[in-house]
């Protein structure tokens, strides 16, 4: 199978601090991949250097066999109509309708008539469950359905690409489910791609073809989730397994706890 | 998105500053002469040009006719020229007219006073780029004091 | 002490960076080509939100300080026996200096924190990258018919200012204290010029404009994403539009008003 994302020995620095170390990952055309890792190790960065809103310190990072960084305004333009992100608020724009918000980038990038939008948008909303709320406004949705609705208005123009940041976070089970469930469907009934950036190792499993862990700058884990399972790493094994301690130590690092309180003024 | 009230509140908004423009523009201010009307030249010497500048008015018995438009000294005898633009409503002014640099108020500023002069036949009319010949130069005072004074020791 | 100057240097050289990015993003937002149909909504939508909804304070302080100006000058002015100046007054003190410059800095007030914390909130939730990510080019569409709505509005409302303080002056001088009506309008003409006075109090409320909503929406675009970030970002607007309004009217001033 094509793959449709290729990162090739990307490193990536903010400022001094090193964020991404020589990373390469292959996202496969068709596929759901799962990208997880600990808190803050900067996954959503990595969607961004995807999209192009960051340039890489070196490396490059390939979107349908064209090179994202190298691109020009224009072209990145281009490249983009066939992505989508979803961002963890949603980021719905608020001073318009759900309806208005999905009919955005139709009635921005197509000239089609207004007719043929409504129905568009009509079944986007119902590929999402959301076709009874199109005349609501963002304020007055719940988190959980301000979620759907910026798929919805993610999958309006039918990308090649789906890039979801951190969708389950902060969900109820029942939201959690729904959302997992509309992964997998969309990304088989449109024949997409998606990449699904999160920690919630349970869910993602569930839906995932391709998993990669990132820790530490590096890719420390790649496969299928059975083989993530099966995995001999044991920082893998302890951010599956969601153990309290191990590789990722549970102390900050710190002196010894004697010295400190019972030693000098200072400690 | 665009709605019919807003809309509506949008035209009104710049119906309002158009109004208050022309308020502003009509109402207030007074048009000037030279830059609104067609004007024509015409210059005049002087001993003395006193306190008068550029943009000074130009009047006939106190109602504007006109602007300077130029203070220079001539190259030759180094006497001041004062170029006046004159409205073209104001035209045919007889050649005997003079004019006289005046003080409205007792510490106004100075303009141009034009006094039209006598016309009957064989006299010229004043013509683009004509010099008036009647001048009167402007009071300078300590040229008063020392007429005071010397009128004075007379006694 | 030597550290005092390098924190000095360094702000110095982050206020140069700030400008430097304003001025990229300027450029970014206006020098396109125009797309009527999509975006003359947007523009109009943002005259209302900018400009008419700043009309009722703009309206209300410039009758109160037209009425204030006449009330006061009249006192000084009657001393002089020169109650008949009262007209032009009030007229050129609105129209040279009051008019652009109050507006200003009411504009900065209301209309310029509100772009400012609009933008702001947009970069914070995310809708400014959704716009990029969606193809979308936010400088056009969000940044760009918030400037120009504010470069129109503002001189409109300084007009209106103005116009409305020069009738509240009236409604003092000529209503209430009795200056004869007759002459605070002639009187008042013969002192105004169109080109001089209406023309370059107009011309400082352009530049005021350019001024006060660029600052309102660089600030917005770039400030820091949290609303911490936002409300140092709307406080930063409203100081800084101050201050370079202050300062320029003083330049434009001796420009044209100095000898």
């Amino acid at each position: 199978m094509d793959n449709l994302v290729e990162i090739n020995n990307l490193t990536f620095k903010r400022g001094d601090r090193v964020i991404y170390d020589d990373i390469s990952m292959e996202i496969p055309a068709g596929k759901t991949t799962a990208v997880m890792g600990p808190s803050g190790i900067g996954k959503t960065t990595l969607l961004r250097l995807i999209g192009g809103q960051l340039k890489p310190d070196s490396g490059d990072i390939l979107f349908a066999g064209k090179s994202i960084p190298t691109m020009g305004r224009k072209a990145l333009y281009r490249a983009r109509r066939d992505m989508s992100m979803l961002f963890q608020s949603g980021a719905l724009f608020t001073e318009m309708t759900v309806f208005d918000n999905v009919a955005y980038p139709l009635r921005e990038h197509t000239q089609l008539d207004e007719k043929l939008i409504r129905t568009l948008v009509l079944l986007k909303l119902q590929a999402v469950g959301l076709r009874g709320a199109e005349a609501m406004m963002p304020s007055e949705l719940s988190g959980g359905m301000a979620r759907r609705a910026a798929l919805a208005r993610a999958i309006a123009l039918d990308p090649k690409l789906i890039m979801y940041d951190e969708p389950f976070a902060g969900q109820d089970p029942i939201s959690m489910g729904v959302l997992v469930k509309l992964i997998r469907e969309l990304n088989d009934a449109l024949n997409l791609t998606s990449v699904v950036v999160t920690h919630d190792v349970d869910e993602v499993m569930q839906i995932a073809d391709y998993v990669y862990i990132l820790a530490d700058k590096k890719v420390i884990g790649s496969g299928t989730p059975d083989q993530i399972r099966h995995s001999d790493s044991q920082l893998v094994q302890q951010f599956l397994k969601g153990e309290a301690d191990g590789p990722v130590p549970f102390h900050y690092p710190a002196a010894d706890i004697r010295t400190q309180l019972l030693g000098g003024a200072r400690g | 998105m665009l709605t019919r009230k807003i809309e509506l509140l949008v035209g009104v908004f710049v119906a309002i500053a158009i109004a208050a423009g022309l308020m502003l523009s009509l109402y207030v201010a007074n048009q000037g002469i030279s830059g609104d009307q067609e004007t024509y030249q015409l210059k005049a010497k002087f001993d003395n040009i006193g306190g008068l500048k550029v943009r000074s008015a130009v009047k006939v018995g106190g109602v504007i006719v006109g602007r300077v438009a130029d203070i220079r000294l001539d190259d030759k005898n180094f006497t001041p020229v004062v170029t006046l633009d004159i409205s073209t409503q104001y035209r045919d002014l007889p050649e005997t007219s003079s004019v006289a640099i005046l003080t409205s108020g007792l510490l106004g500023e100075q303009y141009i006073g034009l006094q039209p002069g006598f016309s009957f036949e064989g006299i010229d009319v004043l013509e683009d780029g004509d010099f008036i010949e009647d001048t009167k130069s402007a009071l300078v005072l300590e040229d008063l004091i020392g007429q005071f004074l010397f009128s004075k020791s007379k006694e | 002490m030597v550290n005092k100057l390098i924190s000095l240097g360094r702000a110095t050289l982050d206020k140069f960076a700030a400008m430097g990015r304003a001025t990229y993003m300027l450029f970014g937002a206006l020098i396109a080509v125009p797309q009527p149909i999509k975006n003359t909504p947007l523009f109009i939508r943002q005259v209302y939100v900018v400009g008419v909804q700043s009309l009722l304070i703009v309206s209300v302080s410039g009758l109160f300080i037209g009425m204030v100006m006449a009330l006061q000058s009249y006192t000084v002015l009657t001393d002089y026996g020169a109650e008949d100046s009262l007209g032009p007054m009030v007229a050129l003190s609105l129209l040279r200096e009051l008019g652009p410059v109050v507006t200003a800095l009411l504009f900065a007030g209301r209309a310029g924190s509100a772009l400012t914390a609009e933008i702001g909130l947009m970069k914070a939730t995310e809708q400014l990258s959704s716009l990029e990510m969606m193809a979308i080019d936010p400088l056009r569409r969000v940044i760009a018919p918030r400037f120009w709505a504010g470069f129109v509005s503002m001189p409109m409302l300084a007009l209106i200012f103005s116009a409305v303080g020069i009738i509240g002056g009236k409604l003092v001088g000529v209503d209430w204290l009795g200056v004869d009506e007759g002459s605070y309008w002639s009187v008042m003409r013969s002192s105004v010029e169109f080109s001089e006075d209406v023309v370059n109090g107009f011309i400082k409320s352009l530049v005021f404009a350019l001024v006060v909503t660029w600052i309102a929406v660089f600030n917005g675009y770039d400030c820091v994403p949290t609303s911490e970030g936002i409300s140092a970002a709307t406080t930063r607007t409203v100081v800084n539009s101050s201050l370079a309004v202050l300062g320029l009217d003083f330049i434009l001033t001796a420009l044209m008003f100095g000898l």
